[in-house]
């Protein structure tokens, strides 16, 4: 490349184009609402099973604090057919299943008690203390009732809520009366299950939100079931267990094994728990012990057979939703066709090349 | 040697073309006037830079569904406003809040000193989730 411009040219695309490249690489790689913080979530239980085309999602919030209110917002994969209570013991059922005990301990039934732009509102229910309410709308929107109704959004909510909106702008708003928790006598540390019927052909699990106003070092703590017809492939991939290690981080499988059929007849004895098959259904239990920070994605679910979890459904950019192209990596991308154009357009380097080329 | 002229043109097409488009992305207008976004809770552009004794009048857009405010001043400022327990209180230059969703304007004059100053949002949490920017006055 006699022509000095174009060698200029050439090495400064060359550079540029191996400095994008090295910066691309480096970039690679039920939220609790509370008006005073006052009240602190402590862990949440859940259970998503996924039967027939329709995930039962059953959830329980333990916590603690002197606050007037609480709230949480839940993302969902679809519209919910119905809210109501969950069942009184399918939650501790399953950790007792799945969870090395102090000692071995009946497994007690009933009473077992443990410690503007407006979104549209899809559904109101009360379960005991709970205010629920489905709501049907973009990040913007869905902010605004929160806020509008008296919900504590912290400042990671307009990123979180627009994670979940995009893919699916179903959310569920459940809030805490206080002050109806301590005239129905529920203690602090007591929860309320609620359990939502989803039809949805593509079950997740929301997990990402549970990081919601935590500080990036802080560690989110959660125990998931899954319950499905078949052995489920999850995205992303759970990690293997070290024996309910407490210092293991991450999402840690801790249990994978076909039900067994004395479970599957405590839990379907629960409150709306009937459309439990009485066998063939997989146990899985994940352990979330992870940091806010690295709490990215959530729990897509592929139970199928196909062992394909939609990484959408995990939160994981797609071609259509992901971030435009900078301008610049557009512009350095027809700079190397240009440059490459001018190279073979080179007298010289067309001489050069028949030379090679007859050889 | 056509061809080769042709794609030269094109490099430097695409080259004055960069220029400007980045040249936009943090332009300000002749009248003084600063754009400030606010968007998932991040100041756009987190920023910029005036000369000493210029007087700036700063427009900030809140595109997000929550409050926020916007408190330019040097750290002791945001000493203050951090440690503060006013929720809301009367605008000053340089000090507003910014209700969620809405646009709100306040015009400061920087000192004729060089320096940095801060701007931020002291809402619960907002601070130390990064919610803060500088302006260079030199």
């Amino acid at each position: 490349m006699r022509n000095p411009f174009a060698r200029a040219l050439t090495l400064t695309i060359l550079t540029a184009v191996m400095l994008t490249g090295a910066a691309g690489s480096a970039l690679a790689c039920g939220g609790l609402v509370t008006p005073n913080g006052t009240i602190n979530l402590l862990k949440t239980t859940t259970l998503a099973a996924y039967h027939e085309g329709i995930e039962h999602y059953v959830t329980s919030f333990e916590f603690a604090g002197e606050g007037q209110e609480v709230g949480s917002i839940i993302p969902l994969p679809g519209v919910p057919t119905d809210v109501i209570k969950g069942g009184d013991w399918t939650l501790q059922r399953l950790i007792i299943e799945t969870q090395p005990q102090p000692e071995e301990g009946l497994f007690r039934a009933a009473g077992a008690a443990v410690a503007s732009d407006s979104a549209e509102v899809l559904l109101e229910k009360k379960i005991d203390a709970l205010d629920i309410t489905v709501l049907k709308g973009g990040a913007v929107e869905v902010g605004n009732w929160a806020r509008e109704h008296g919900y504590f959004l912290p400042p990671d909510a307009p990123e979180m809520l627009a994670f979940y909106a995009d893919r699916s702008p179903i959310f569920l708003a459940a809030r805490f009366n206080a002050e109806r928790a301590a005239n129905r006598g529920v203690q602090t540390g007591q929860g309320t299950p609620i359990h939502v019927v989803i039809p949805t052909p593509n079950p997740w699990v929301p997990l990402r939100i549970l990081a919601l106003g935590r500080k990036a070092a802080e560690v989110v703590q959660a125990d998931v079931y899954l319950l499905t017809d078949r052995r489920p492939e999850t995205l992303p991939q759970a990690e293997s267990s070290k024996g309910f290690d407490p210092n293991q981080r991450g999402l840690i499988q801790e249990v994978s094994e076909p039900a067994s059929a004395t479970l599957l007849a405590d839990l379907r004895s629960d409150r709306g728990m009937k459309w439990l098959p009485e066998n063939g259904m997989w146990l899985t239990y994940i352990r979330i012990n992870e940091t806010a920070a690295n709490l990215k994605h959530d729990l897509a679910i592929d139970a199928s057979g196909y062992g394909r979890p939609n990484p959408v459904a995990a939160g994981y950019p797609t071609a259509s939703g992901a971030a435009p192209w900078p301008i610049v990596w557009t512009v350095m991308a027809a700079l190397v066709a240009v440059a490459f154009l001018m190279v073979v357009t080179d007298p010289a380097v067309r001489r050069q090349a028949t030379r090679v080329f007859r050889r | 040697m056509k061809l080769r002229a042709a794609a030269t043109a094109v490099a430097l097409v695409l080259l004055i073309g960069a220029a400007a488009a980045s040249r936009g992305a943090a332009a300000r207008a002749n009248d003084g006037t600063v754009r400030i976004t606010i968007h998932y809770s991040k100041f756009e552009p987190a920023g910029l830079a005036v000369e000493p004794g210029e007087t700036v009048r700063f427009v900030i857009v809140n595109t997000d569904p929550i409050d926020h405010e916007f408190i330019l001043g040097d750290e002791e400022v945001q000493r203050v406003h951090e440690d503060g327990t006013e929720a809301h209180h009367a605008p000053r230059p340089g000090e507003v809040s910014v209700p969620a969703g809405e646009t709100v304007v306040t015009t400061y004059t920087f000192p004729e000193a060089s320096g940095e100053l801060i701007f931020g949002c002291h809402l619960p949490g907002h601070y130390d989730f990064g919610m803060r920017g500088t302006v260079t006055v030199a």
